[in-house]
Order: C-alpha cells, then sequence, then structure tokens
C-alpha cells in the first residue's frame, strides 16, 4: 500500500488553563490516504475540533499549542513547519469546512470576493480570473445562477448554501485533504442529506481525501472507509468502518451506536428503544487522569481501568484501547 | 433601501427638527433674564427711558412674544437669519465667516480621535496584554476624568509657555507673518495643533477602548477563523477581515456624538481663541444678540444633521446587510 498522504503521530494538544496545563488531545496517531475518507465520531466536547485545527496549524494561542508528536503531509512535519510554509499549505492543500455555516463567512464581504480571495492568494489569478473561478466553484457545487450570487453577501443566502459556498471556497485551489467538522450539523435535514451527497460528488470528481467529522452515523457508514472514535481528547478505537459498525468493540463505540435507531435493520426487541450512555463527556479539567477516562460510565468497568488502557491490535487493522476487550481477544 | 430615499427622508425630518429647535431656542432665549435694548444702550454709553423705547421699536421688540417668533421663523425660512445689533453684520455673513474655523477644529479633531483611536484599540486587541493596550487604558482613565478647559489650560502651560514650541498666543494664524497661502497653511496648522488636541482626547480615549472592545470581539469569531483557514497572512486578517467589522461601532458613535463634539469646541476655542463659531456664541451670549445666537444654533444644528447623514451613508457603505435592509 502506498504511504499515506497525512500522518499524524502521538499527537498531543495542551492548553494553559487556571487549573494548570491540561492535554485536550493526547497520544493521537491516525493515517489518511490519498482520496480515502476517514470518519472522526465523538460525543461533543472530544477533542474532534481539536484535531481538526491542529491539523490546519489553527490551534488557538497562546494559551493553546501542539505540544508533541507529528503531523506528516507527504512526509513533510507541519508541527515542525514555519508559519510561513502553514500559510502555504491552509486552504491550498489542506482545507477545512466548519460547523456553523450562518457566521463562518465573512458578513461584509461577497461570496465571490470571498471565494476568489483564496485562488487569488495561492494560485496567483487576477481580480477577474479569481470571480470567474468563483462562478465555476459555485456552479461545482450546485447553486443556481452563479453569476447572479457571485456578487451576493452572506446573509442573502440560506445556511444551507452558505455551506456551499464554504465548501466551494475550501475546494477552490484543489487541496489534497478537506477537513469537513460537523458541516451539517447546523442545518435541515433535508439539506444535510444534500451536502454529503455534494461532498461524495466532488471527492469522486476531485480526488480529494476527507476528514469528516460527524454525529451521523448514517453518513459515516455511507462515506467513510475508516473510522476512528474519539473519547476525552483520546483515541479509543480505530478501524475498517464495517468492523466499527459491525462488531465495536470499545464499550463506549457500542454505546455510541446504539444512541442510532436505525443503523441495524432488525433490532432486537429490548434495542428498539432509543439508548444513551449515562453519564457526561468529562469537562477541561478533568482531561488527563491516569486511570481511563471513560470508565466512570462504563458498564464493563473492572479495577484494571484505573490505569490508563494500551491500544491493542483487534482482529485485522482495527484496534481498541480498553482493559475489558483486551481480555476477551486474548 | 436606495440612499436616495433615504435621503429625502432625512431631509424632510431635518426641516422639521431644525424649526423645532429654533422654536425652542427662541422661547429659552426670551424667558432668560436680561434685556437686548439694554445692552445696546450701554454700548451707546447710555440711553433714555424713550431711546430704549425707540430702539425696542426699531428691532421689534416690543411686539408681543409669539408675533415676535412667528415672523422670524418666517424670516428663516426665507433664508434670512437677521442682522446682528452688535457687531453690525446680517447674522449670515458673520457665521459663514466662523463656521470654517470651527469646521477645521472639529472634523480634525474627530479625524484624529477616529484613525488614531482606531488604530490604538486594534494594536491594544491583538496583544491585550501589551504596552499599547495599557497605554489605552491610561488614556482612557486620563481622558474620562479630566475637563477640557483643564487639558486646554495645562496644554498652553506646557507646550506654549515651558517649551515653547506650540504659539501661546491663540488665534488661527500670525497677522504679522507671511501671508502667501503655503504659509498661511502652515501657520495655521501649527495654530491647530492644541486645540486638536485637547478637542480629541475624550473621543480618542472613547473610540481606543471602543475599537479594542469591538476588535478583540470580532478577532474571536468564526469568519477570522475562516480568514486563518484560507493561509491569508495575519495582516490580512486583521487588517481586511476584522477592522472592516470592528469600526462599526465607532462609525456609529462618532455621528453621535458630532453634537457634543460641537458644543466642545465652545470651550476650546474659548480657551485658545479660536475665531469660530463658539467663540462667537460666547459674544453673542454676552451681548445678548440674540439674533446671532439663534444663528448659529440653526447652523451648528444643521452641522449636526449633516454629520448624521453622512454617518448613515458611510454605515451603509461598509455594511452592506444595512444596504439592503436586512437587518
Ligand atoms: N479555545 C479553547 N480553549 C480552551 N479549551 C478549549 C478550547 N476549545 C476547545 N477546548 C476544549 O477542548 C476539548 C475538545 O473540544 P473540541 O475539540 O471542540 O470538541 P469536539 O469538536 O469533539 O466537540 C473540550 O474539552 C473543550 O472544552
Ligand atoms: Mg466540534
Amino acid at each position: 500500500m502506498a504511504p499515506p498522504l497525512l500522518s499524524v503521530r502521538d499527537l498531543r494538544v495542551e492548553f494553559d488553563t487556571r487549573d494548570g496545563i491540561i492535554p485536550v488531545i493526547q497520544n493521537l496517531s491516525f493515517d489518511l490516504h490519498a482520496g480515502g475518507t476517514l470518519g472522526i465520531v465523538g460525543e461533543s466536547g472530544c477533542g474532534k475540533s481539536m484535531t481538526a485545527l491542529a491539523v490546519m496549524g489553527l490551534v488557538p494561542g497562546p494559551m493553546g499549542r501542539i505540544a508533541g508528536g507529528s503531523i506528516r503531509l507527504d512526509g513533510e512535519d507541519l508541527v515542525a513547519a514555519g508559519e510561513q510554509r502553514l500559510r502555504q499549505v491552509r486552504g491550498n492543500e489542506i482545507s477545512m469546512v466548519f460547523q456553523e455555516p450562518m457566521t463562518s463567512l465573512n458578513p461584509v464581504f461577497t461570496v465571490g470576493d470571498q471565494i476568489g480571495e483564496t485562488v487569488r492568494l495561492h494560485q496567483g489569478l487576477s481580480r477577474r480570473e479569481a470571480v470567474n473561478r468563483a462562478i465555476e466553484m459555485l456552479r461545482a457545487v450546485g447553486i443556481p445562477a452563479p453569476e447572479k450570487r457571485v456578487h451576493e453577501y452572506p446573509h442573502q443566502l440560506s445556511g444551507g448554501m452558505r455551506q456551499r459556498v464554504m465548501i466551494a471556497m475550501a475546494l477552490a485551489c484543489r487541496p489534497r485533504v478537506l477537513i469537513a467538522d460537523e458541516p451539517t450539523t447546523a442545518l435541515d435535514v433535508t439539506v444535510q442529506a444534500q451536502i454529503f451527497d455534494l461532498l461524495q460528488d466532488l471527492q469522486a470528481e476531485t480526488g480529494t481525501a476527507i476528514i469528516l467529522i460527524t454525529h451521523d452515523m448514517g453518513a459515516i457508514a455511507e462515506l467513510a472507509e475508516r473510522v476512528i472514535v474519539m473519547y476525552a481528547g483520546r483515541k479509543v478505537e480505530d478501524g475498517p468502518v464495517g468492523e466499527i459498525l459491525g462488531q465495536p468493540l470499545h464499550p463506549y463505540t457500542k454505546g455510541l451506536i446504539r444512541c442510532v435507531p436505525h443503523l441495524e435493520a432488525d433490532p432486537p426487541v429490548e434495542r428498539r428503544e432509543l439508548m444513551e450512555i449515562p453519564g457526561v463527556v468529562p469537562g477541561l479539567s478533568q482531561l488527563g487522569g491516569v486511570g481511563c477516562p471513560f470508565s466512570p460510565r462504563c458498564s464493563e468497568s473492572r479495577p484494571d481501568c484505573n490505569m490508563m488502557p494500551v491500544e491493542k491490535a483487534g482482529p485485522g487493522d482495527h484496534s481498541v484501547a480498553c482493559w475489558a476487550v483486551s481480555e476477551a481477544a486474548s | 433601501m436606495h440612499i436616495a430615499s433615504v435621503l429625502i427622508r432625512r431631509i424632510l425630518n431635518a426641516a422639521g427638527l431644525l424649526a423645532a429647535v429654533l422654536i425652542l431656542c427662541f422661547t429659552l432665549i426670551h424667558l432668560a433674564p436680561g434685556d437686548p435694548a439694554e445692552v445696546i444702550a450701554g454700548e451707546m454709553g447710555g440711553a433714555t427711558e424713550e431711546m430704549m423705547a425707540e430702539i425696542r421699536a426699531l428691532y421689534g421688540l416690543d411686539r408681543p412674544f409669539h408675533v415676535q417668533l412667528l415672523s422670524y421663523l418666517g424670516n428663516v425660512a426665507q433664508g434670512d437669519l437677521g442682522y446682528s445689533f452688535y457687531f453690525n453684520q446680517p447674522v449670515t455673513d458673520l457665521i459663514v465667516e466662523r463656521l470654517g474655523a470651527t469646521l477645521l477644529l472639529v472634523i480634525s479633531a474627530l479625524l484624529l480621535a477616529i484613525f488614531l483611536g482606531t488604530f490604538l484599540g486594534v494594536v491594544a486587541a491583538r496583544n491585550p496584554n501589551g504596552l499599547i493596550s495599557h497605554f489605552v487604558t491610561v488614556l482612557a482613565l486620563f481622558g474620562y476624568a479630566a475637563p477640557v478647559f483643564w487639558t486646554a489650560i495645562i496644554l498652553l502651560i506646557l507646550f506654549a509657555s515651558v517649551i515653547p514650541i506650540f504659539p501661546a498666543s491663540g488665534g488661527m494664524y500670525d497677522i504679522t507673518g507671511p501671508d502667501d497661502p503655503i504659509s498661511r497653511a502652515l501657520d495655521i496648522a501649527h495654530h491647530m495643533v492644541l486645540p486638536v488636541i485637547t478637542l480629541s482626547t475624550i473621543y480618542l480615549a472613547f473610540y481606543s477602548r471602543l475599537a479594542r472592545a469591538s476588535m478583540l470581539d470580532v478577532l474571536g469569531s468564526d469568519y477570522i477563523r475562516t480568514a486563518r483557514a484560507k493561509g491569508l497572512a495575519e495582516v490580512v486578517v486583521v487588517y481586511k477581515h476584522a477592522l472592516r467589522n470592528a469600526v462599526l461601532p465607532v462609525v456609529t458613535f462618532a455621528g453621535l456624538q458630532f453634537a457634543q463634539l460641537m458644543s466642545g469646541a465652545v470651550l476650546v476655542e474659548a480657551v485658545y481663541s479660536w475665531p469660530g463659531l463658539g467663540t462667537l456664541a460666547f459674544e453673542s451670549l454676552l451681548r445678548r444678540d440674540t439674533p446671532t445666537l439663534l444663528g448659529i444654533l440653526f447652523f451648528s444644528s444643521m452641522v449636526v444633521i449633516i454629520a448624521n447623514l453622512l454617518t448613515d451613508i458611510a454605515y451603509r457603505l461598509i455594511d452592506p446587510r444595512i444596504r439592503s435592509g436586512a437587518r
């Protein structure tokens, strides 16, 4: 197999807080292959967005920083790269679509200006060429009457349209990696499906690799090849999408999947009710403990769980970090 | 909404507002103790009762209040602001002569406060614990606390007397100096420095704090994160994407505070003997020169109305959401 396009190893992101230095991401490793799609799932506050920002080199400073590990794009370590090099990568080789389409576009510039700005910056297009490229991109993301829309301001567009504009902007320079951070969470259900379809079509066309962060297990099943499950800033399970959804090993993953009603075609009677994982995700100040962070909420917790579980290879290239599983598997 | 229709609506509003201002001021001045005829008589070196009555009849001061008011409003509507007893000149000529000096002072002070204030605010917001940020805090404290006349006198003592780098004589220029346009302009600029600084201090303090708060808010917004994610340089992110949004409150307040600035000019002009409307207002108040006083109020109101109109237009140019009436 070809070496991965994007390879993250032992990533650690820290924040300075009133309670001292808190690790928000720890020991995070994953690979993304050219043209592939990696899903990242986990409840809110598990560090998915922070992972995305770390890859972009946009961890909010000066309180936050990447404190260790590597993020290699085609072998080049972006953690070690200077700000100037990172600016060449952002928007050009790695782009990002954010969760909040209503507020992610600048209200005082036209959508054409905002899309065109990227290509003028990275590809040196003239103002007129940039407008043409913007129109082309708007058409590609399925916005009707792009020649007219290109001169409109964000407030003149609906949320779904704005997210399409964000996607057009992110893909304008044909990046090798697109990070979509919950691109549909803020949108209507009908629009959500359209946006996922659009991402899938554009990927087929451009070959862009996608990191898809979402709560939508249906979209994960449809778009992703691999999935990583995050909890409290750590990866708890990692594997091909079929195995993660079909034979989840980690109690947390099982819980997440049980929360989704329609994934199993014919669920047993006792599962027909929507389940939820008891308790809540640990807050910022509770990160960085020595035990398994999920154990307080875990139905399978055991004495071992007051030590951090190590990542164990499961069947195939499926891996999991859980004491209960490593025992059951051996 | 279109700028043209806004303009028409504003002009209609303005006419009503001006009439209201004039009626109110006319009434107030009429109610105030003192008799213009007495002041005129005093200027003439004393007068008998008959002469006083004659003066009153000559200037129409013997007519009932409402007749005086209506005839005044009628004249104003025809563009006639009356004649100054004291300066022996039509009020309009008198004011136009002085208006330029005041506008020069007020607009310079306002521009200084807006541009320098915004710049300081932006720099402070980018580094909230830096030197400039602390400077803005201290400046704001000083600006709010120091009364204008005090600042004026302290600056005069410091920079015209102790370290004499600016003229102490006051006025707008040195009448004994060369009168070619360039030397005159430089001389005016030299005379302007202290009055402009005095007048702008409080606004500079206010706008730098306002810009700092607004910029901090904008820098934390999602579209700034988007701009960074595009790979834009930090300078472009701050001065293009953030500033255009952050400057909106400053523009709003500058428009609202223009009237305050005009009234602040009265004090500053008095201390620096700046030959503007403020000095004229001061003199005409002492002389009971009612037509001049009313004329000044009329012109000042007009200037404030025009300033607000310009603010509105500027706001529309900066923020597309207002232009299309979406907010
Ligand atoms: N700017 C920040 N400063 C401090 N902590 C933050 C900041 N942003 C996020 N965090 C913390 O980082 C953790 C992960 O957050 P995030 O990556 O946004 O989660 P997710 O995207 O999975 O919902 C949370 O505990 C959150 O409180
Ligand atoms: Mg998030």
